[in-house]
């Protein structure tokens, strides 16, 4: 197929139909609106179902009875949206039945403000509902990457009967870019054997998260940890750049990490040797690769649209070997390409400390530019 | 090899297809393209801005600080922008809503009157196009011609029948830069 010119919340639309997508349960969000709109428009005239809910608690709910029928089922928001569904995605994490969820993450905390951010890292990543769950997620850099990931999403969910997220950004959700959707999949017509579709001429199915028995609770936990270290083993995601000879590497994903891919061009032009890291799937995460990384390089620079979340993840693997720097915008700000090469130079010419916080460390020299801003 | 054009004015100025058209076209002729807007709470009216990226290998951040380009539809989008050209880079501004002449000399400035070529053109809504076709004429990454096919390929069928008027539009605006876009600064 030819290469379209297209809007990424309307491609991760069409690429969810296109994987076979039989029910979508979604209330409308910016900056994901028009994800909502094509699934509007295209479900029903597919004769596929399409429910606007009545909020995104009911959304959650609605998905969560439609997963249990072993249908292809998603829902979609933005992090205000995504935080009022946590009940609902623990009790799908409890049942395990497979959901894909997509996060077009805002700046936040609270209504925050419809500009990207990935402030929702941590509650995505490590959890957000509550009990022991890991979902899997995928952070998408492009709109190709938003297409082959939501479709990948879907026989993930499927395989470890999981819930998988797409976490992108209001800039992955506006941005047009040339990208090849896949072929039309037709509908599955076969469902799982624990899938509840009507019992006529056999015995019934229960689907729940309720296990009154804390033994029998615990063994679910035992088998919920078993199929995560499967995860962990067999679906760590993530995409390398000019690291071979790499002195210091950046490590951003998403939205950050392409930026990340600007500034470390321009850092090579000037003779410093970056490579760049940019994980791909956020959980499970790419703990090997960094591990591999420590002995190699110099410095690590961790880039995010947070306050540092991910680099929590990075640190845990570091563990202080080799020097961590932390550079991030927050609260739906983006960072120029610019502004990560300056952190890049300043790496390559002082002596970063192995000990100490990298956040403290960024929020002074960070200091001058909020004041600037007021 | 990479060229940023950032397309900034009013709400309504035809910015944002301005910006898809180069787009469209750009992704035809094989190239990596993004297009990418200003979105928010404002719409009607309010400011409207996006920048479009055309490189030859995989595109990093959808956003730069300092373009190659800028077309400048209003003041307040000549202000805010003017400083952030690249030196040695290209600035298209609608004389016919901006009273002050180009305060840089290290970039090349034409200061063009799109209301007034598009209103004679017919549709003030051309103006858009008379703007691509001056900034094409001083920033050749792609030429009329592409973006020609791309209007017969992308625009909307319900906006054929305005073909014509669009090419005309975009030879205008390719003219007046080649014979008067010279602005001396002061």
């Amino acid at each position: 197929m030819a290469k379209e010119l297209l809007k990424g919340n309307i491609a991760m639309a069409e690429a969810a139909i296109r994987a076979g997508l039989e029910g979508y349960f979604g209330y409308p969000i910016t900056p994901q609106t028009e994800l909502l709109e094509w699934m509007a428009e295209r479900m029903p005239a597919l004769g596929r179902a399409f429910l606007q809910a009545e909020s995104e608690v009911a959304a959650i709910n609605m998905l969560y009875g439609a997963a249990c029928t072993g249908a292809r089922v998603m829902t979609s928001s933005s992090s205000p949206g995504i935080s009022l569904m946590m009940e609902g995605i623990s009790y799908i994490a409890g049942t395990e039945v497979p959901v894909v969820i997509i996060d077009v993450v805002r700046g936040g905390p609270g209504l925050g403000n419809i500009a990207p951010s990935q402030g929702d890292y941590d509650q995505i990543v490590h959890g957000g509902g509550h009990g022991d769950y890991h979902p899997i997620v995928l952070a998408p850099a492009s709109v190709q990457e938003a297409i082959d990931l939501v479709v990948l999403a879907f026989d993930l969910a499927e395989k470890y009967r999981t819930i998988v997220f797409v976490m992108a950004d209001g800039n992955i959700g506006q941005m047009m870019e040339p990208a090849e959707l896949p072929p039309m999949r037709p509908i599955k017509s076969e469902y799982p054997d624990w899938a509840v579709r009507g019992a006529m001429g056999r015995e019934r199915r229960i689907l729940s998260s309720i296990y009154i028995d804390p033994k029998d609770e615990e063994v679910t936990n035992y088998r919920l940890m078993q199929v995560w270290n499967q995860i962990q083993a067999n679906e760590v995601r993530y995409r390398e750049y000019f690291l071979d000879d790499a002195e210091y590497v950046v490590i951003g994903f998403g939205t950050a990490g392409r930026i990340a891919l600007s500034a470390a061009r321009m850092a090579r032009a000037e003779g410093i040797k970056v490579g760049l890291l940019r994980p791909i799937t956020l959980s499970p995460f790419p703990a090997p690769q960094i591990e591999s990384l420590v002995s190699r390089v110099k410095g690590i620079l961790v880039v995010e649209m947070n306050a540092g979340q991910m680099l929590n993840d990075v640190q845990k693997v570091v563990k202080g070997r080799v020097p961590v720097e932390f550079y991030g915008r927050m609260g739906g700000m983006v960072p120029f390409p610019d502004e990560i090469l300056a952190e890049m130079r300043r790496m390559s010419q002082e002596v970063i400390p192995l000990d100490g916080d990298p956040r403290q460390r960024w929020m002074k020299r960070f200091a001058p530019v909020i004041h600037w801003n007021n | 090899m990479q060229t940023e054009i950032l397309i900034a004015g009013f709400g309504g100025q035809g910015v944002l297809f301005a910006g898809q058209i180069l787009a469209y076209a750009a992704m035809d002729a094989g190239r990596e393209v993004t297009w990418i807007p200003s979105y928010g709470p404002e719409m009607r009216g309010g400011t409207a801005n996006c920048t479009v990226i055309i490189s030859d290998e995989e595109i990093g951040s959808p956003l730069v600080l300092n373009p190659t380009a800028v077309i400048a539809l209003n003041l307040p989008s000549l202000e805010k922008y003017e400083p952030m050209v690249k030196v040695g880079g290209v600035l298209i501004v609608n004389a016919s809503l901006v009273n002050r002449p180009p305060q840089r000399a290290d970039i090349e400035s034409v200061f063009i009157p799109l209301n007034e070529i598009a209103e004679r053109l017919g549709n003030r809504r051309l103006l858009n196009m008379v703007a691509v076709g001056a900034l094409l004429a001083k920033l050749p990454v792609l030429s009329l011609d592409q973006i020609k096919q791309a209007l017969e390929e992308h625009l909307p069928e319900r906006h054929k029948k305005f073909m014509e008027a669009n090419l005309l539009a975009l030879q205008e605006g390719a003219d007046f830069a080649l014979k008067e876009g010279k602005i001396k600064v002061q």
